[in-house]
């Protein structure tokens, strides 16, 4: 017995020896930030891991498409996200206005990230933008034949478009944007025209609507630019391949004293009261620094934010195009009447009611 | 707890102070719905034009479709549940023997997962009609009619296909407990089998069936994953898009807070429709069961009842499941997989029994009170199964926080500087956990109590046994079967649960749901089957446990713990 007990307070004199040893120094030294992610980590952690070998800054992560911003308000004072990364404008804008964002202050932030792809104080920052555009059937769409997405309204189209759910972040900006160019009725009478264009109730994703074209159930689609790229390259999952091959990808609203194409953007923000402060800032320098700008680009296709960091080789084959330079916080501002426009004309019933 | 402290304790509950097991509950009750008054409260806040809005679009619409999925899973869960509890309880036709337990198998099967592969299945390019397009010549979707999968009836199959076996379960453990007697009586006075089915043996049962049909409504109600999936514009999905697109939580706080007043009406409606009866009976006599052979027509008609639940909702995701991970298995090597497994298993067991303990505890508070107030407060805490689970997510933030702030103003008082000890950790994991699923053991405990006359506790008490004593030496024994019932339940149904994961979990934590819906949320579950097909394989362990333990409960039952058991047959 006395045996015993002398072995167990060895073993913990060796535990709490090597808790000395070992943890002392890594507290003083060790460096790390620690993230709330919307985005599904296999996107990002080639850049993390890049950021790591880099920094020596360790990176703390917990990923959820939702709740992170009521996590950061529980938390109050004893929060311990010190920043967050989002995949479109709405959850940016949502982190400034409940006013969990502080200002990153970073000379190379701003001379990377354009001033139209960030808050005005610095309270967010685009990373990447993405195009939600028009896919179309190579063998039943003619070129020209659409060209803006007010056309998806017209009646040449009935009973020939696939779109996943209204209620979808992506169609919510994509909507809110038609609020800010036309206003609330303009938009309304469009997203009824839209619906009565729909081939079949919204579902599934962006990938499921380039499916839909390829299986012959529609002949048009919106999705986000990467998506179409991603599933061309998708060595994994063959079938993919083929339904992106049905497809062209078709930029819209390009006709002079048009719009230009809608963009949106994922980005990142600094919580107020970071702990590891001056780590989030190097993050989000990295993210918008020519490396990870090339990693967005080259693995998930997206639009680099950087000027000079080229598109992927197959984004750039798309061709040049003209953006829609529309303020993202317009969008962010007219999301919450997208949403309310999508219930008022029952856009997620589909064609038939 | 030591001798000393329980002869005490025993002092205490026997000289004046029967308010332990009162106070004791209502502390209890109070912890649990702790996260419950948190949504209500969110639900003070603002409403920014939300109903106005809601009643003048989609309000009407979202409380029809929730009604008609409701009633759809509901009677199918029943249908299918009590009938096939029955069959394999009273008749022998082929393959009876395994259908006993692999009935049960769906429990092991995430909804969303079968969704995926349900879908996967029969849409266009699904093997259904890749075939049928093969076989008949098509070569168009316009060719020919098939029905649209994403739609309310697909989301009924599917929900009806995974929650059966809470009412299989259920239902077979009672008709089990049933004294043959009743049922020969009820032979002798002309009753045929069916009508006996009818008049007696489900009557007897209803406790445990409404029980197991509660379960399942509840988890109709707050679904997300499925109906998203299916395209079905439900109460809940409304809940998601006033929180996320409307930016609104404590609109989405009182759309809830109007959800968990439908089902307490709809507990107090059913408790008020079965007032004053009782279901215990007063005969112990538990012969073997009688098993009728079913004749060779019925026999196999039987067989294919019981077959097609089991290869719908378990055999067919599994093994395409299997497939996938065959075919992408590599995506699956380079994470940290060993881990997700233990930190799933680990979360799931820490909340079971917490959940069993704290279930049991509350069951017996009720059933030794005579006041309403314990009931009314069980009740209450056991309403966190209805909630959907982010919003619940949110409500456990809220205590999970304050408790933060005290903890590390105590700290600084002391000169201590610390982070946040609970956010951030695994606590409000098994928290969330606990607050969503005490329903299920409570739910499960109270019914086996129910099951046992009173007169037996009266009995007990008058030779001296306080009520933990009578707890311990004669519920305990009796109700063995049904805890490890709820605990496994309990278990099972924690390895699925992903919103409360996903949100309250810490830092670079991941669990097999939380790893299988990075890839999910993107429609691409086949990159994380094998995360997949461990979860459902790790519920298969625990579901044949379970069957074990049922067909063991049978009082009497020549294989089982009888002989432990305190209603020791004649």
């Amino acid at each position: 017995m006395k045996n015993l007990l002398k072995n167990i307070a060895q073993c913990l004199a060796a535990v709490a020896l090597l808790h000395a040893v070992g943890a002392t120094p890594t507290l003083a030294e060790e460096r790390t930030v620690s993230l709330y992610s919307y985005r599904q980590p296999f996107l990002i952690e080639p850049l993390l891991t890049k950021f790591t070998a880099t920094t020596g800054i360790k990176v703390n992560i917990v990923f959820a498409d939702k709740g992170m911003l009521e996590r950061i308000r529980a938390a109050g004072a004893n929060n311990q996200a010190d920043a967050v990364l989002t995949v479109d404008i709405g959850r940016l804008y949502e982190l400034k206005l409940a006013g969990v964002l502080e200002p990153v202050v970073s000379k190379t932030v701003t001379a990377n990230v354009p001033a139209h792809l960030r808050d005005p104080e610095n309270l967010w920052i685009g990373l990447t933008q993405r195009a939600r555009v028009a896919l179309v059937s190579k063998s039943r769409v003619k070129a020209g034949e659409l060209t803006s997405y007010e056309d998806l309204a017209s009646e040449k189209f009935r009973g020939r478009i696939c779109l996943r759910s209204g209620k979808n972040a992506y169609n919510i900006a994509l909507i809110a944007a038609m609020i800010a160019h036309h206003g609330q009725e303009s938009a309304k009478k469009w997203l009824q025209g839209v619906k009565a264009n729909l081939a079949r109730k919204p579902q599934g994703n962006d990938r499921a609507q380039a499916k839909a074209i390829a299986e012959g159930i529609c002949d048009i689609a919106l999705a986000n630019n990467y998506y179409l790229a991603l599933m061309l390259t998708n060595e994994k999952e063959p079938e993919q391949k083929k339904w992106a091959a049905a497809v062209d990808l078709v930029y819209l609203n390009q006709a002079q004293g048009q719009s230009g194409n809608h963009m949106n953007v994922s980005g990142a923000g600094i919580v107020k009261g970071a702990k590891n402060k001056a780590a989030a800032v190097a993050l989000i320098e990295f993210l918008s620094g020519d490396e990870a700008q090339k990693i967005y680009a080259e693995i998930n296709h997206e639009y680099p934010v950087k000027a000079g960091v080229p598109r992927s080789a197959l984004v750039a084959s798309w061709g040049p195009f003209k953006e829609d330079i529309l303020d993202m916080e317009a969008v962010a501002k007219n999301r919450d009447a997208a949403a309310k426009l999508v219930d008022e004309v029952r856009f997620d019933e589909g064609p038939t009611s | 707890m030591t001798v000393g402290t329980l002869t005490e304790w025993r002092t205490a509950v026997r000289f004046g102070l029967p308010n332990v097991w009162t106070l004791g509950a209502l502390v209890a009750a109070l912890f649990v719905a702790l996260p419950i008054v948190a949504v209500v409260l969110l639900a003070l806040g603002g409403d920014d034009g939300m109903w106005r809005h809601l009643t003048s679009t989609v309000l009407g619409l979202y409380i029809e479709r929730t009604l008609v999925l409701m009633s759809g899973v509901g009677i199918g869960t029943f249908v299918i549940g009590t009938t096939t509890a029955w069959l394999v309880t009273m008749y022998r036709f082929p393959g009876r023997r395994i259908f006993e337990w692999a009935l049960l198998l769906p429990l092991a099967v995430p909804s969303y997962i079968l969704a995926f592969v349900v879908t996967d299945q029969l849409e266009y390019a699904g093997n259904v009609q890749t075939w049928l397009r093969a076989v008949f010549g098509w070569s168009r979707p316009q060719d020919y009619w098939f029905f649209e999968i994403r739609s309310m009836g697909g989301a009924i199959t599917v929900m009806t296909l995974v929650l059966y076996p809470y009412v299989y379960l259920l239902a077979r453990a009672a008709f089990l407990e049933q004294s043959v007697c009743v049922l020969e009586i009820s032979r002798t006075l002309g009753n045929t089998a069916v009508k006996s089915f009818f008049r007696v043996a489900l009557p007897l049962a209803r406790p445990a069936i409404v029980v197991g049909v509660m379960l399942v409504l509840m988890e109709t109600i707050n679904d997300f994953g499925t109906v998203e999936f299916f395209a079905v514009q439900t109460f809940t999905a409304g809940i998601y898009d006033v929180w996320l697109n409307m930016s609104s939580i404590s609109g989405a706080a009182q759309l809830s807070s109007v959800l968990l007043l439908i089902v307490l009406a709809l507990i107090v409606t059913e408790r008020w429709a079965r007032q004053g009866r009782r279901f215990h009976h007063t005969s112990s006599k538990y012969s073997e069961l009688p098993s009728y052979r079913l004749n060779r027509g019925w026999g196999w008609a039987a067989t294919v009842f019981c077959a097609l639940p089991v290869l719908l909702g378990f055999v067919l995701p599994a093994a395409v499941l299997a497939a996938y991970s065959a075919r992408y298995f590599r995506a699956t090597l380079s994470v940290d997989y060993a881990g997700f497994v233990i930190n799933s298993l680990t979360l799931s067991a820490a909340a079971a029994a917490m959940a069993l303990v704290l279930g049991v505890f509350l069951a017996y508070a009720v059933r030794l009170s005579k006041g309403r107030v314990v009931r009314i407060a069980a009740r209450f805490a056991s309403i966190g199964y209805a909630v959907p689970g982010a919003i619940l997510a949110v409500g456990v933030l809220w205590p999970m926080g304050i408790a933060d702030r005290i903890a590390v103003g105590a700290a600084e008082a002391f000169g201590f500087g610390i982070g946040a000890i609970f956010i951030g950790t695994i606590a409000p994991v098994i928290y969330g956990y606990l607050v969503r699923f005490l329903a299920l053991s409570l739910g499960t405990a109270e019914a086996s109590l129910g099951k046992v006359t009173p007169n037996m506790d009266g009995a007990a008490r008058t030779l001296g046994m306080s009520p933990l004593r009578t707890l311990a030496r004669l519920h305990f024994p009796l109700m063995r079967g049904s805890l490890a019932t709820a605990a496994i339940l309990v278990f099972v149904d924690c390895m699925k649960e992903l919103p409360l994961t996903m949100i309250l979990r810490p830092f670079n934590f991941d669990t097999l749901a939380t790893f299988v819906y990075q890839y999910a949320s993107d429609e691409r579950l086949e990159a994380s089957a094998l995360g997949a097909l461990t979860i459902v394989a790790a519920g298969v362990v625990p579901v044949l446990l379970l069957s074990v333990t049922i067909a063991k409960s049978r009082p009497g039952s020549s294989t089982g713990i009888g002989t432990t058991n305190p209603v020791a047959p004649t």
